[in-house]
């Protein structure tokens, strides 16, 4: 019988994968948001909003903040799996930190999508 | 001295402190930092660019809220951990395809990584803050 452990995670390859294709995700979008900033130059809110009221802006900075709550989850995890070690504290860290992340990322649908 | 004989018997002590570290551990370290960093100050970054994308008076007023030096001063901090976290990840990612896995490399990325990360924070900080 395998003994296992409740850590709230799961084991293997998963986690290891999404945190460096998010990654990769995050790196392009940083460069591409770089230079729609220096091309655009928003000075204002009239300019600022038109930059991320744009298609492929919006689509663009939707992919980073699912990318980023996604790399965030594993890192935190990561994180907590180190440093916590009694189980409960730890699921309990596990599922907070889930909780804000979910909650961050339905916000940052809202705020993209807003009228 | 009498304590001579007693000192050769002490266990070895090991500076573990930041700065003792080697360089391509710092980097990792700095690493787990600075994404922790990020984590914690998130939600304030999105409420920062929610409130900039609200309306005009929105806009203005989390503008002049973040002319405060301390405002700056902890935009400059996750300006760095940001940069810094991005750098080093993607000396992570080359190692991770085994490049830049001996040693001598290893040390030269990541004083390439410590040097650009500070440079890059300076650059885009005094750009977008000052």
């Amino acid at each position: 019988m395998v003994n296992r452990v409740v850590v709230g995670a799961h084991y293997g390859l998963r986690g290891w994968l999404v945190q460096r294709v998010s990654a990769i995700v995050m790196a392009l979008y940083t460069a591409l948001f770089a230079v729609a900033v220096a091309v655009s130059r928003p000075v204002d809110h009239t300019a600022w909003k038109a930059l991320f009221g744009q298609g492929w802006m919006r689509f663009a900075t939707l992919l980073f903040f699912a990318s980023l709550f996604l790399h965030a989850w594993v890192g935190m995890r990561d994180i907590l799996m180190d440093y916590v070690k009694p189980t409960g504290l730890r699921l309990a860290l596990e599922v907070l930190v889930i909780l804000v992340l979910v909650g961050c990322a339905g916000w940052a649908v809202q705020m993209l999508w807003r009228t | 001295m009498p304590d001579a004989a007693l000192k050769k018997k002490r266990p070895l002590w090991y500076n573990l402190s930041l700065l003792n570290l080697p360089l391509p551990g710092l980097v990792s370290i700095l690493h787990r930092i600075s994404g922790a960093l990020l984590f914690v100050f998130a939600a304030w970054l999105l409420y920062l660019l929610d409130s900039s994308l609200a309306s005009a008076e929105r806009y203005d007023a989390i503008k002049a809220s973040l002319a405060h030096p301390l405002a700056k001063l902890v935009l400059l901090g996750l300006l760095w951990a940001y940069l810094h976290h991005l750098c080093a990840g993607i000396r992570f990612l080359f190692l991770d395809v085994d490049k830049g896995i001996d040693l001598p490399t290893a040390r030269v990325t990541s004083v390439i990584v410590l040097v650009a990360s500070l440079a890059l924070t300076a650059v885009v900080g005094g750009v977008l803050l000052w």
